[in-house]
């Protein structure tokens, strides 16, 4: 078991469109077109030195092997196979992270509900139990898959490919990848997404960034949401802007408020801006 | 962060790629700058071996001290915090030179060939 957060158990994929029966999405489905499987080779030939400690000996007690290999080479080579199998049908994937309950799955709802007739979006949906989540997505009529990590903590790479096979988004489109809520462990995964987006809530505390830096310094932008509380909550915004500029002087911090609509449009201009190089916003 | 996910992915990469033959220790390094528990990896290490090739392997972990040069003021420093900010002109503009490896250096191999049955557990008094 994790000793950080008690992670065990293989995830389940789960169609949430096929479980309750609605219909499938429309776009044709070609299931050819899924990412490759992560088993193959995982490490170049090449790496591996081989340097027998005894020698005159006909059966040597033991030999060293140099590999000098990146713990996590199977991930990310996943995570490559995914950027380009998103690249190959013109897919622009994001990435949301953050605590649970920050409003990701209404910031979503309210993304897809606003652009839905502009791009095309589906949702990958990670967490570790239930498919309430899908369900609130499915009902704004978007394909969604449920991910099921059960014990699990994160999202993986090849748990991201095998989501994209049953999902098979239509070409020229956003899929967004709602991350299991947890600011730690997703942090390290490379799930070969376009871009890495952090949700953060105002009545969490100015002083996230500095809690967990790890998953702040990986993010391209930082969304600031129930900005419609901050009449309510104690949240020092010099404060955070000064933690975050310690952890990732380079984001792009957007304040919204998922529920009011407050600076949604600041999200979808910089949305539009991601996409514009490979999707056509209408 | 993930300590149990990054065991399992050490011990599957070396069970796969050397096969039946029994490893007798791996080599890590692990930077202290990414946030990866070092105890915790040698806690589920011996779980995630157990009835694998690795079962019983020693588990050596180095642990690299983190070194940032700040691109501002061009200072080169040592730095354990996960927060990496210039002691100097207090930028976090920096270039992390070393601390955030995450690697498997090596692994010993048994001089035998023949597969290996996994290793009693040790008895739980001394003899």
């Amino acid at each position: 078991m994790c000793a950080t957060c008690g992670c065990s158990g293989d995830a389940r994929i789960i169609d949430a469109a096929a479980n309750t029966g609605a219909p499938p999405p429309a776009h044709p489905h070609s299931h050819s077109q899924a990412p490759p499987p992560s088993h193959g080779h995982m490490h170049p030939h090449s790496q591996g030195q081989e340097h027998p400690l005894s020698h005159g000996h006909r059966n040597p007690p033991s030999r060293t092997v140099m590999l000098e290999q990146k713990v996590l080479a199977r991930n990310d080579e996943q995570a490559a196979k995914n950027r380009a199998w998103l690249a190959e049908r013109d897919l622009v994937a994001v990435n949301l992270m953050s605590s649970p309950g920050s409003g990701k799955t209404t910031l979503l709802e309210r993304t897809i509900r606003d652009l839905s007739a502009r791009v095309q979006v589906s949702v990958v949906e990670g967490d570790q139990e239930t498919t309430f989540d899908a369900e609130r997505i499915r009902a704004t009529g978007c394909p969604v898959v449920q991910i099921n990590t059960g014990a699990g903590c994160h999202l993986d790479a090849e748990m991201l490919a095998r989501a994209l096979r049953t999902l098979d988004p239509p070409t020229s489109s956003v899929v967004f990848v709602e991350n299991v809520g947890n600011l730690v462990c997703p942090a390290l995964f490379d799930l070969g997404e376009s871009a890495r987006v952090v949700v953060m809530s105002v009545t969490e505390g100015a002083d996230k960034p500095l809690k967990y830096p790890h998953m702040f310094r990986t993010a391209d932008v930082l969304l600031l949401n129930k900005t419609d509380l901050l009449p309510y909550v104690e949240f020092d915004m010099s404060r955070f802007r000064e933690y975050m500029d310690k952890v990732n002087e380079w984001v792009q911090v957007i304040q919204v408020s998922a529920t009011r609509g407050d600076g949604i449009h600041d999200w979808y201009a910089w949305l539009r801006e991601r996409v514009r190089a490979g999707v056509a916003l209408k | 962060m993930h300590e149990l996910s990054l065991t399992q992915a050490v011990v599957d990469s070396v069970a796969e790629r050397f096969g039946p033959t029994r490893v007798v220790a791996v080599s890590l390094e692990i930077g202290k700058l990414t946030g990866v528990v070092v105890d915790s990896i040698r806690f589920c290490f011996d779980l995630v071996a157990e009835g694998t090739t690795l079962a019983g392997a020693r588990l050596e972990i180095v642990e690299p001290c983190g070194r940032g040069h700040c691109r501002v003021c061009s200072h080169t420093f040592d730095v354990d915090d996960p927060i990496v900010l210039c002691p100097s002109c207090g930028s976090a503009n920096v270039e992390v030179l070393s601390g955030r490896e995450l690697r498997i250096l090596s692994v010993e191999l048994s001089g035998e060939e023949r597969p290996c049955a996994p290793r009693a557990a040790a008895p739980a008094t001394p003899e």
